[in-house]
């Protein structure tokens, strides 16, 4: 018997008061028993927070896991280059903080284009993430009594952000991947690094295996299980610059996507506004430059445009701070969407700095008085240090340069309640999926939703699929996994055949400059339509002309990126129709068509007030489908930081 | 590539490069032109494009981050693991540190520990099994008290987080004279051993490490120190001394 795929988009979010849903559907969850457990086979795509936790968590239950990386460690997942820190609602700082208020301000952030399930029970089990982290020995910045030290970040108001020095991300990471390597020591994990999933199995409608290519000889192998989850983070390098690793990419998703797993929201993507500036033609990544920042920098650019006068030589009169004089409450702590536009208006004004004008000045010279150089020197010397390695230039004596840059994306794979996708069996965690952060995400909470999803809503959730469901015995043998592998191999063998003239760095290059230019951060619909057709355009011509050397049998990084790139260009097209088909401005989607007359953001809660999730049809275009988002508790406001 | 800047350095680099695992290897030479403000592996990426334009393969090399925190890159620079910049990573090193004219050597990470799998890529996964071995602190999901329950006094924690910061490089082991893993597993431990979450397991924790250390055929530390030189993360040789004192004590104890 088939079981049926969710495609009329159930979001199983059970009823009752939203302080007792998560409780409650707990309680009601069917059990796996814990002698049963070991029976089932569940395979973890990807080891950044969402997958090394899950994957360690799921195995000290008693699931047998297999776990599967693209890096040479587990411990290199991407999450390990977050710097800022982790939201919980703890309040230990006193503050007025509470689950109520993370739930709120999550929303609200997201500019309530998110599940209010999901984000209040997000906002729950937040406090349990810090007791475990530190119970693992993750060492958060403590005061001097012993007890661990909060910060206020990305203009929230209240402090409820844990951190470690300038690598929260790395630290957190190393707990989960600790956990992770007690299972495998212990045998309950088997772990493989070096190999990426390129394709989705299902059978009889439920996701039961997948087919990998090891990165090291170019083997195709399938796995077969009971369950898959995705947690192969997010698609922000579909703009080729971005401050995502190199390896990120959207390959897993994309794969299970074209095997029945809607897409929800793909042009909801995040542009930070803090970066550093890119600086010429062979730039291959940007780096960010913590949000913290913004608590002590002023940034500003010249009144006029045009004024090419040193930093230090342009008088206070000529100077123009502009997020503090527009937002006079939140001043320099604006959320990113509105820093970030913002810092596009005044460039495309020609009031940019630097020798691109693509910058903005972010000075601390007033905070370096107030406070003196050691104080600043102690909380940001290490961001200083990087800036000064960077660009070659002493922040403590020139203002820094910044620029927004692409930073994370908010769209995924649509998944329920118990984070399962439109595919029986198929779940999906952290940044791969879609459900948390709405249109818009606030500092300090991917961390959170990663670590949510993997150690505490998944290992419940999953037991609805196991304990829910007849799942037949399945092995690599059926024919479904000769199918997929067959179609991988083909794919890969596809790539060297072109034998073009152009290298697969030069179109994700172009790739990425069009979704920029015409999807970045401020979109609309001419743009928009003319980046569709140069998307298939360059598409025709990556298949023509794409130059991959080498051989399918050996470490051949050049075919690993085209076949990434391949489904960039693919995905590439779903973000920006997503963007063209939402007549609004929301969060880190903003049409120019729709703005009030102050140029902020206008949303239409009218006809937009849902989920997009797109249904892949071969040969045909997608099927675009909507989620309802009803809002029992929170009331739908402009958001407004003036 | 493109008409160079006139600011643009040109270099001749001597890359390593080996088909596979058991392939000879050898140093292949070529000139490139670049920014002074690009960074060492965008170098790298514009050896490789210029390569590939004239149909041969790309050199292979680990990266990932490229801002100094993932720990995937590597590469010995000019005879130095990471490069002549102190506490900075390959990926953080920029090209202004060289001069117009200047022949750079770039060879993989040599270790008995870490085969070459190809070029300059190696093989760093006896890291993960000596972790595997202990480099944790035994807590289920959903079992550990309240965050407050057990403060940490803040000199204790910030040492604790000086040897967390440690990103798993090898650097360590390739500047070693003996090849030794001494500084990355004297980070692990001492990191927990500092902390009360790391008291229960803290003499077993220091024998499996070390015993796995020495299983995956890395060489012992006989203080040369050229480890702590070649650190990125500036991981003081303290933490050696620290192991050698946890092992001795776990050493006198009764096995159970
Ligand atoms: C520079 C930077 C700073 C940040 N700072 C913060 C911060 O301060 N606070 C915060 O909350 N968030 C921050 N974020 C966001 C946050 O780090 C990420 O959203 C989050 O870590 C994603 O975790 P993840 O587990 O979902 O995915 P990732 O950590 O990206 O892990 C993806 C995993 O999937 C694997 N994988 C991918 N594709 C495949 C495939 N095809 N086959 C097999 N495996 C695959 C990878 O190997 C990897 O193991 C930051 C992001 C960046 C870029
Ligand atoms: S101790 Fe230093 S050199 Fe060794 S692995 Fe850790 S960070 Fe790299
Ligand atoms: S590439 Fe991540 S540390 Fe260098």
């Amino acid at each position: 018997m088939t079981t049926q795929p969710n495609t009329q988009l159930h979001d199983n979010v059970p009823g009752g008061p939203l302080d007792e849903k998560w409780t409650k559907h707990k309680f009601d969850l069917k059990l796996v028993n814990p002698a049963n457990r070991r029976k089932f086979e569940i395979l973890v795509v990807g080891t950044g927070l969402a997958g090394a936790s899950a994957a360690a968590t799921l195995a000290e239950m008693g699931y047998s896991v297999t776990s599967f990386c693209v890096q040479d460690s587990a411990r290199r997942a991407h999450s390990i280059a977050a710097q800022g820190g982790i939201n919980a609602a703890k309040n230990y700082k006193n503050d007025g903080d509470s689950v109520h208020r993370l739930f709120y301000d999550t929303i609200k952030g997201g500019d309530y284009r998110a599940r209010e399930g999901n984000v209040h029970r997000l906002a729950e089990v937040s406090r349990q993430i810090i007791d475990q982290c530190v119970a693992q020995g993750v060492p958060f910045a403590r005061e001097y009594g012993g007890l661990l030290d909060n910060r206020s970040f990305g203009g929230a108001q209240v402090a409820r952000t844990f951190y470690a020095r300038g690598q929260t991300g790395q630290q957190l990471l190393l707990g989960a991947y600790g956990a992770l390597m007690r299972q495998v020591n212990a045998g309950r994990v088997k772990l493989h690094v070096r190999k990426e999933m390129v394709d989705l199995v299902e059978v009889d409608g439920i996701a039961r295996g997948i087919v990998t290519r090891d990165l090291t000889n170019g083997k195709f192998e399938r796995w077969a299980g009971h369950a898959v989850l995705l947690c192969s983070g997010g698609y922000g390098n579909v703009f080729y610059l971005s401050t995502n690793a190199k390896a990120s990419n959207v390959t897993a998703a994309w794969r299970a996507h074209k095997r029945g797993a809607f897409f929800a929201n793909p042009c909801y993507t995040q542009i930070h506004p803090t970066c550093i500036p890119v600086h010429g033609e062979f730039q291959s990544k940007l780096t960010l430059m913590s949000e913290s920042l913004r608590n002590d920098g002023r940034v500003w650019v010249p009144q006029d445009d045009g004024d090419a006068r040193a930093a230090g030589t342009i008088p206070e009169g000529e100077r123009d701070y502009y997020l503090e004089r527009k937002y006079p409450s939140f001043g320099n702590l604006v959320p990113r969407d509105v820093a970030s536009r913002n810092a596009k208006q005044v460039c495309d004004a020609g009031r940019g700095v630097g020798t691109t004008g693509k910058a903005v000045y972010l000075d601390f010279r007033d905070a370096i008085k107030r406070d003196g150089r050691d104080m600043i020197q102690a909380r940001y010397g290490n961001l200083f240090d990087m800036y000064a390695r960077i660009t070659g230039e002493d922040p403590y004596s020139v203002p820094m340069r910044i620029f927004p840059a692409v930073h994370y994306t908010m769209g995924g794979l649509w998944v329920d309640y118990n984070l399962e996708s439109t595919v029986p069996g198929l779940f999906v965690l952290g940044e791969a999926n879609f459900s948390d952060h709405g249109a818009n995400r606030l500092g300090a909470s991917a961390l959170m939703q990663g670590l949510a999803d993997g150690y505490f809503v998944v290992p419940a959730t999953i037991a609805s699929h196991l304990a829910g469901r007849v799942l037949q015995p399945v092995d690599t043998s059926h024919d479904a996994f000769a199918q997929a592998e067959a179609a991988s191999r083909q794919r890969f063998q596809a790539l060297l055949e072109v034998q073009g003239s152009r290298t697969v760095d030069s179109f994700h290059r172009e790739l990425g400059l069009i979704c920029w230019d015409q999807c970045g951060m401020s979109r609309n619909r001419a743009d928009l339509e003319k980046a569709i057709s140069s998307i298939r355009t360059l598409r025709e011509a990556f298949w023509q002309d794409v130059r991959v050397l080498g051989d399918a049998q050996s470490l051949n990084q050049n075919l690993e990126h085209a076949g990434r790139v391949a489904d960039f260009m693919e995905f590439g097209e779903l973000m920006v129709n997503d963007a063209l088909q939402r007549e609004e401005s929301c969060g880190g989607h903003f049409r120019e068509e729709h703005q009030t007359d102050e140029n902020e953001a206008k949303r239409n809660d009218e006809d937009f007030c849902h989920v997009t999730a797109w249904e892949h049809r071969d040969g045909k275009p997608s099927q675009r489908h909507d989620e309802e988002l009803k809002f029992e508790s929170v009331h739908l406001s402009t958001r407004s930081y003036k | 590539m493109t008409a160079s800047a006139t600011d643009d350095l040109t270099l001749t680099v001597h890359v390593w490069c080996q088909a596979g695992p058991d392939q000879p290897g050898d140093f292949v030479t070529s000139e490139v032109s670049v920014s002074p403000d690009t960074s060492f592996l965008e170098m790298l990426d514009c050896l490789n494009e210029q390569r590939m334009a004239g149909g041969q393969e790309a050199i292979a090399f680990d990266h990932d981050c490229r801002e100094g925190i993932c720990g995937a890159c590597s590469l010995v620079i000019d005879g130095k693991p990471h490069g002549p910049e102190q506490e900075t990573t390959t990926c953080q090193l920029h090209m202004r540190t060289f001069n117009d004219g200047d022949a750079i050597y770039v060879e993989p990470f040599r270790a008995k520990g870490f085969p070459v799998l190809r070029d300059l890529v190696v093989d760093r996964s006896a890291f993960d099994r000596i972790q595997q071995a202990g480099g944790y602190v035994s807590v289920n999901t959903g079992s550990a008290p309240d965050a407050h329950a057990v403060p940490v006094p803040k000199p204790a924690a910030e040492e604790a987080f000086d040897a967390a910061a440690c990103i798993g490089c090898g650097a360590c082991v390739a500047a070693c004279p003996n090849a030794s893993a001494m500084l990355f597993v004297a980070a692990k431990v001492s990191q927990l051993a500092l902390l009360p979450q790391g008291a229960p397991e803290r003499d077993a924790r220091a024998l499996s490490m070390v015993e796995a250390m020495d299983g995956e055929g890395f060489g012992n530390c006989t203080n040369h120190f050229e480890c702590a030189a070649a650190c990125p993360k500036a991981i003081p040789v303290t933490h050696i001394a620290r192991l050698n004192r946890e092992f001795l004590r776990s050493s006198l104890m009764p096995r159970s």
